[in-house]
């Protein structure tokens, strides 16, 4: 590769010489100066070496420098975030020459943004990856967390569905918590944004429009994160948006239109299958039930979705106010029918400075609207299960002409058989659920320089995220859905549904922090430090309403005793950095936070969470100095400790009396009285704690064409907030999340970065990513006692409150807990039996044991992108390796009972029946060990391909045009539709589809 | 830097100043939930935490019909007390199967459960929440409190007759726990909430205990039927002295026939108790109009006290196959409960007998079963009907309005005769006039059902005639030593299609391994 890059070089420098010796002797140099993929660089700089002239490209990516005196020159062009061209050349008259800039590979120049200020990339001692906007995933990306899907080692983003606006399971380095929160904290422009999920909002992330995204920063480790404190044990994610740049006004519009569809159904029997089969083993009276028709219910619910993503961005700057205005417009179909989502974004971002720069101001506020329509996704689990035989309509009017099953098909006006499953289409159709939800989050820093003393700077923010939801959901009283209906005083029954939902959110946040930073060069050194004051308030408003019939009447007793309840919590902290460099080579980071919240009784309330980390610039020693091959060699330890206290009740340490509602009376004489429920409490109750070591390398090679990192870590949370039995008799609930437990994980993360080719014609750069992690719990009660099985998790459909997951001591956490399901000599599964592992004689829940965890063993990214010329191309793939899922489709579909059941109907069948001829009849049958399936898969998430047409009219303007395939192919032996299922429960979730982008991007 | 150092210091006391001020913006309260002073500042107030101690047996939890459960580890529609008590004593027994595979349910029937029984464990921690409540209340209501929150005169002696009603419900649900896992731990309104771990107490001495509460509070207990429905008076404390005395050898090791004749004839005698008329009519959604024969009924209401368990459950899981829901007062039956055919042939000529309570559903139903998931295998039980003793409609078709009578007369008559016919000292005639009373209404007729005289085999066999679905079944058959023994098989008894005996240990349940986890002075049950 080297030799190919020189040999370009020599003929790109033999090329320019003729060029100038061709031209006759006046001075003066034009050109343009363009990036890799052949797009203008506006705000380039090209000088003249040794003098201060020099000419800044416009928009366009044009220079002028003019007045030059003919002779021999070297000119360097430069841009952030690219690598310095220098070009010798020979003015004489007028000079044309162009240049092409490649950037910097994983520049270590690069300023990232940590917490509470930003740093050199070189001077970070923590686990902080940075993200930038040209290493995002590309195509429809409606929600900013799936920008790094892939892209992160020890990160991972797994989409929770294929919804549209559906939010996605963010877990760096794994989950470390049993029943509080495993979520990051995400702070966007300075704002902690709350994990509290939006009524109305598939995510509450999908209010922020990911085209606004500048850059993420994940703070993976506790020397990074302790500064956040209080939430930080699962790691952070910020979050900056685009800013204005100095310069003239440009223009960005993109666009995007995209088709999604679903990639697999989930294979079950045909109508002509089933006829078959209940022909071959049911009674008369089931083969009476078939049907005629032979109807697909998968293909009857889903549908093409048509996706529209329309954005358009000004930027620029007026003297001293960068500014940057933006909106943004999506329209997504959902591949369910009924599921939909449009989405009005706009944002609008000033960062003005007065006092000659001794003051700046950032002032960011984003808003958005969307309007979503939820399917019912019930229907999914019903296209699966109903009948193939029966007809989409029934001829009829009754339940909206949708085929329904009846107490007697005979009499079509009698009842609808009770528990049966319900016609999927109808149940889409003939529910219209609707929100509206507006979000903004907003914030004003403002960071002042001392008069007197530059070094100090004083920073305020003040910030709000606010929200407000409300929903409608609208079911006609034909609907079989609400069949049963309710009676009124009268007596007269009342069906459909015409309910609503309504929330406000309200979180605030103001900070102070002053920071100081000097360089001491008596000693050689550099000190930077920040100290600082936070306080958080996080309310959340639920108004409570009552359950009404379509036709407005409100069901007796449902009444809401009260009108709303608002629950609420503060965080108050102080905190504080030092960052010490010495000889430019050694660093060493500590920081401290001291956290207070309201969640916990007062003297349990505050937590301190230290951290230090340091930090050795290996290569700026004299022994690595001479080893040109390598090019960075650095080498960070970190040790620190986290806290954490999402996810867990508000009020908890005292017991408050709960007023029972209108419906959980008790009848004393003619009264019914609404009751005084004491509710379980933990007085103990404080923060979970983190303690994580982190030791990493970084290094680059060939001047730093490939560089990576290799962290290692070891995490201990103690404390652990975990839902225990309680002693019978002493508390009013049984469980209650207690601080009782630990839970260590280990974790090896790499991260590679290579540019392969890297010419005037070629780029090519390649990034994977890898991370190993295991977690084992060491501790779950108070005195060791090996006969407590643990904490069962992963409900499972199919009967009531099965669960079919368990945390342990000495396992992984969500390991599954089953049977150990029984072989014949032919390799099949025999049914109900299961082996006495405790060998007593007989097989019940003592028998169950802990097998694999839905918790990947490793995952891997891998992307690349290829630039050649006008053209550009890439993919991003993703694989992990050791997670398991357990097929709730084929536990509750793929048995003869699921076809023959209890309620009098016919269902369908997973094809799966064929292959295990499981009758369902043993209890234990569902919690097989077959069901718990390998999930390691890879998945090709993103190929896309572009070229860039450049200048459109008369010399303004650039449009790019794109091609993607989203979710081109997944490669796996788990035998459900789709292995990647974060909770490790795969039941019939809204799939994930695969989809077509067209896409254009125009700058004026 | 001098100057600047004193800015460093204003600038940090400014914040640890700021700071200090600010710890009390972390007090926060809950908007709609209350403290305990605020609930029990006066009698409405206690009232309507009273109101939950006894709620505590009836709902799942403070949102009906779910949603805000009391009971965690278990689905909150089956963690109500009757119907897991229900399963704990029907469902290993002659009387009944269940078709659903939810886990461990099956364990029941097939007398196969272990320590870590989700079904068992709830049952355990709900008797035990219904406890906690009552000690707590009694403990709000002590003197002093009542003092302090300037309650006095007849406030005061109402809420004294509440504390001995919760003292009632205490020594009730020690009776189950007592019964079904033989050695609680013990916890009384004396232990404080959050306290020492509570020790164990054995079966002998918890019998002991019960005992003396049950007496102690007879003076402050309202007259029998004087006080509102569905609180307890002095009968239902006489009815549950002489249901642990009819089973005394079994808590205590030595029998006590003569104190179950005492109390049973108490309540029989001066209760004022009648029998209704018509046995088929007793579990109706107005059976509150039975509160003749009913001497504590667990109240369920299909508007205003909705749950999936109790009387809910017991009127939709039996109806299935080609059951008419709507006979049954309900949109839909849930296919699940079924009996064996050895209470079927309890009954002369079985489901068709001249006893009308031979309550069975045969239409597709085969009397033998071959496999319990099937829900025609076996005949389905018509006792529970959602709809009026007139035939009108309940108030809802999905949560029943149908109260439980969890003390009847016809058991009193029953504990006496079976008393007296082992010894207890009892009048034999009175005794057998009772049984005939019963066959009586049973036959309709006076003459038809009569005994001449009474065995105790026959008392048993009566029983399950009687009280069959009632939730007695389980323990009946113990005393009767014939619940684990070889020598009585029902179909699939200990797994087995023809049924087999199974380890004498069985006659208890395991505590749960929850609570010997979370408590290590407690001791696992002998076998598990």
């Amino acid at each position: 590769m080297r030799k190919n890059y020189s040999k370009k070089y020599v003929l790109l420098c033999a090329f320019l010489m003729m060029s100038v010796m061709a031209f006759a002797q006046t001075g003066s140099i034009k050109g343009k100066v363009s990036d890799e993929t052949n797009q203008p660089l506006p705000g380039a700089t090209v000088t003249i070496d040794g003098t201060t002239i020099g000419s800044t490209t416009d928009v366009n990516g044009n220079y002028a420098i003019n007045n030059v005196k003919a002779g021999s020159y070297t000119l360097s062009i430069k841009f952030i975030g690219y690598v310095t061209l220098k070009q010798a050349v020979t003015v004489n008259g007028a000079t044309a020459l162009n240049f092409s800039l490649v950037p910097e590979s994983k520049s270590l120049n690069e300023v990232v943004v940590i917490g509470y200020g930003t740093q050199r990339k070189k001077d970070l001692s923590g686990a902080i990856t940075n993200v930038t906007a040209k290493d995002f995933q590309k195509g429809v990306i409606t929600t900013p967390e799936q920008l790094i899907a892939g892209k992160v080692a020890g990160v991972s983003v797994i989409s929770n569905s294929g919804a549209p606006g559906a939010g996605s399971t963010i877990r760096i380095r794994g989950g470390v918590s049993l029943s509080a929160s495993n979520d990051p904290l995400i702070v966007i422009d300075g704002v902690p944004i709350s994990n509290s999920s939006i009524s109305g909002a598939a995510n509450p992330l999908s209010l922020v429009n990911p085209n606004d995204i500048e850059s993420f920063s994940v703070l993976k480790d506790a020397s990074a994160a302790a500064i956040y404190g209080n939430r930080a044990s699962n790691g952070v994610i910020l979050i900056t948006t685009k800013k204005g740049k100095s310069g003239k006004p440009v223009i960005d519009f993109s666009s995007q239109v995209s088709a999604s569809k679903l990639t697999k159904e989930v294979p079950v029997f045909t109508g002509d299958q089933i006829r078959e089969y209940v022909k071959a083993n049911g009674t008369a009276a089931q083969i009476a039930q078939l049907g005629t028709a032979s109807t697909d219910w998968q293909k009857q619910i889903y549908q093409t979705g048509i996706t529209t993503d329309n954005n358009i961005s000004v930027s620029g700057a007026t003297k001293h106010l960068p500014y940057r205005v933006s909106a943004g417009y999506l329209d997504q179909d959902g591949i369910l029918k009924t599921s939909s989502l449009q989405r009005i974004t706009g944002a609008i971002n000033l960062s003005p400075t007065f006092f000659q720069d001794h003051l700046k101001a950032t002032l960011n506020v984003k808003g958005a609207q969307s309007k979503q329509r939820f399917a019912n996704e019930g229907a999914i689990g019903s296209a699966v299960s109903f009948d193939p035989t029966k007809p989409v309509y029934s001829g009829n009017n009754r339940f909206g002409g949708y085929y329904e099953w009846l107490n007697n098909p005979a009499q079509p006006g009698g009842g609808l058989k009770d528990l049966a499953t319900l016609n999927p289409l109808g149940l889409l159709e003939q529910q219209d659920n609707r929100s509206k939800v507006y979000r903004s989050i907003g914030n004003l820093q403002l960071d002042y320089k001392f008069h007197f003393l530059p070094e100090l700077h004083a920073n305020v923010n003040l910030g709000y995220d606010i929200s407000k939801s409300s929903g409608n959901v609208i079911i006609p009283d034909s609907a079989a859905s609400n069949y049963k209906g309710f009676l009124d005083a009268k007596g007269v029954t009342h069906r459909g549904l015409n309910n609503q939902y309504k929330q406000k959110q309200s979180n605030t946040i103001f900070e102070g922090y002053l920071s100081y930073a000097k360089d001491l060069k008596s000693i050689a050194s550099h000190i930077d430090a920040v100290a600082g004051y936070s306080y958080q308030d996080f309310s959340i408003t639920n108004y409570n309403f009552g359950n009404f019939a379509h036709d407005g009447t409100e069901q007796p007793g449902t009444q809401p005793v009260y009108p709303f309840d608002k629950p609420e919590n503060r965080l108050i902290s102080v905190y504080g950095r030092l960052n010490y460099v010495f000889m430019d080579k050694y660093i060493l980071t500590g920081t401290v936070r001291r956290d207070g919240s309201s969640k916990f009784n007062p003297d349990q309330r505050f937590g301190t969470f230290p951290s230090v980390a340091f930090a050795w610039k290996m290569k700026e020693e004299s022994m690595f100095k001479g080893i040109t091959a390598l090019s960075d060699l650095k080498l960070r330890v970190g040790y620190g400790v986290t806290g954490q206290q999402d996810g867990i009740g508000n009020y908890d340490v005292i017991s408050f009396y709960n007023l029972s509602n209108n419906t959980a009376q008790y009848q004393i004489g003619d009264t019914f009285y609404n009751l005084y429920r004491p509710g379980g409490y933990y007085s103990l109750r404080t923060w979970e704690q983190t303690a994580s070591s982190n030791i990493a390398v970084d290094f680059g090679f060939f001047d730093n064409r490939i560089t990576g990192t290799l962290d290692y870590y070891h995490r201990k949370t103690s404390k652990l907030l975990n839902q225990i039995p309680q002693p019978a008799g002493t508390n009013f609930s049984n469980y209650i999340v207690a601080n009782i437990g630990d839970l260590t994980s280990n974790g090896l993360e790499l991260n590679l970065s290579a540019d392969v080719i890297r010419n005037s014609d070629v780029t090519w750069n390649v990034n994977l990513n890898a991370t190993y992690t295991t977690n084992k719990i060491t501790k779950l009660t108070l005195a060791p006692d090996p006969s407590y099985p643990g904490v069962f998790t992963g409900g499972i459909s199919g009967g009531t409150g099965n669960t079919a997951q368990i945390n342990s001591v000495g396992y992984a956490r969500n390991s599954f807990y089953v049977y150990q399901q029984v072989y014949g000599s032919d390799g099949k599964p025999l049914d109900g039996v299961f082996v006495d592992r405790n060998g007593d004689g007989i097989v019940n829940s003592n028998d169950l044991y802990r097998y694999k965890s839905s918790d990947p063993k490793g995952y891997f990214g891998l992307s690349s992108n290829v630039n050649y010329h006008k053209w550009s191309a890439g993919f991003v793939a993703r694989a992990s390796v050791g997670n398991y899922a357990y097929n709730n489709v084929f536990s509750s579909s793929a048995t003869q009972l699921s076809i023959f059941n209890g309620i009098g109907i016919l269902n369908n069948a997973s094809t799966n029946l064929l292959e295990t001829g499981f009758t369902g009849t043993s209890d234990k049958g569902r919690l097989s060990d077959y069901f718990v399936q390998n999930a390691s898969f890879i998945r090709m998430d993103n190929v896309n391909v572009g070229y860039n047409f450049g200048k459109l009219f008369h010399n303004t303007g650039n449009l790019r045009l794109s091609a993607n395939v989203q979710n081109v192919f997944i490669i796996t032996k788990y035998k459900g539709v789709d292995p990647e299922v974060s909770s490790g429960i795969d039941n019939n979730f809204y799939p994930r589809p695969r989809t077509y982008v067209l896409g254009l991007n125009l700058s004026l | 830097m001098k100057r600047n150092s004193i800015k460093y210091i204003t600038v940090a006391a400014l914040i640890a100043g700021g700071l200090s001020s600010c710890t009390k913006k972390l007090d926060l309260l809950p908007t709609n939930d209350v403290t305990s002073a605020q609930v029990y500042k006066d009698t409405a107030g206690y009232k309507k935490a009273f109101a939950k101690v006894y709620a505590a047996y009836a709902l799942t939890g403070n949102s009906g019909p779910a949603g805000n459960g009391d009971v965690q580890g278990i689905d909150e529609g089956t963690s109500d007390f009757f119907r897991l008590m229900w399963c704990a004593q029907e469902l290993p027994t002659d009387e009944a199967v269940v078709g659903w595979g939810d886990v461990g349910l099956p364990d029941f029937h097939s007398m196969t459960w272990s320590s870590s029984n989700t079904f068992l464990t709830g049952l355990y921690y709900r008797c035990m929440y219904q406890i906690t409540l009552a000690n707590d209340f009694i403990r709000q209501s002590s003197d002093a409190n009542l003092s302090s929150r300037g309650i006095s005169g007849a406030g005061a002696d109402k809420i004294r007759q509440y504390v001995a009603e919760a003292r009632f419900l205490r020594a009730y649900q020690y009776s189950i726990l007592m019964d079904l896992f033989g050695n609680p731990p013990f916890v009384t309104e004396a232990d404080p909430l959050g306290g020492p771990l509570p020790k164990q107490i054995s079966r002998k001495d918890l019998f002991t205990y019960i005992e003396s509460e049950l007496k102690a509070i007879d003076g402050t207990l309202a007259a029998p039927k004087s006080n509102e429905y569905g609180r307890a008076d002095k009968a239902a404390a006489w009815a549950l002295l002489a249901r642990i005395y009819l089973n005394a050898e079994v808590y205590t090791g030595t029998a006590q026939y003569a104190n179950a004749v005492t109390y049973s004839k108490k309540v029989i005698e001066t209760g004022g108790y009648t029998l209704v008329s018509d046995y088929t009519k007793l579990m109706r959604a107005d059976n509150n109009l039975n509160k003749n024969e009913f001497i504590l009924t667990i109240n369920y209401d299909g508007l205003h006290t909705q749950s999936y368990g109790g009387m809910t459950f017991m009127t939709h899981a039996p109806v299935g196959g080609s059951m008419d829901a709507a006979a049954f007062g309900i949109a839909g039956g849930w296919a699940g409960l079924r009996t064996t055919k050895a209470l079927v042939n309890l009954f002369p000529d079985g489901a068709s007998s001249a006893d009308k309570r031979a309550q069975f559903y045969t239409d597709g139903q085969n009397i033998d079963i071959n496999t319990i998931s099937t829900f025609t295998d076996g005949y389905a039980i018509t006792k529970y009907k959602n709809i009026k003793i007139n035939g009108g409609a309940a108030q809802s078709k999905d949560y029943a309005d149908v109260d439980m009578p969890i003390f009847r007369l016809a058991e009193q008559y029953l504990i006496y005769a079976e008393a007296t016919t082992r010894g207890g000292g009892g009048d034999a005639t009175a005794a057998l006039g009772y049984v005939n009373a019963l066959r009586a209404r049973a036959y309709q007729s006076a003459t038809n059902g009569k005994l001449t005289a009474l065995t105790t085999d026959l008392l048993l066999d009566e029983r399950g005639r009687e009280l069959y679905w009632e939730g007695f079944r389980r323990t009946d058959l113990i005393r009767y030593k014939k619940f684990v023994e070889a020598t009585y098989l029902w179909p699939f008894k200990g797994g087995s299609k023809d049924g087999k005996g199974v380890e004498s240990f069985r006659t208890l349940y395991p505590i749960p391994s929850a609570d010997v986890t979370a408590n290590p002075n407690l001791k696992q049950n002998t076998g598990y």
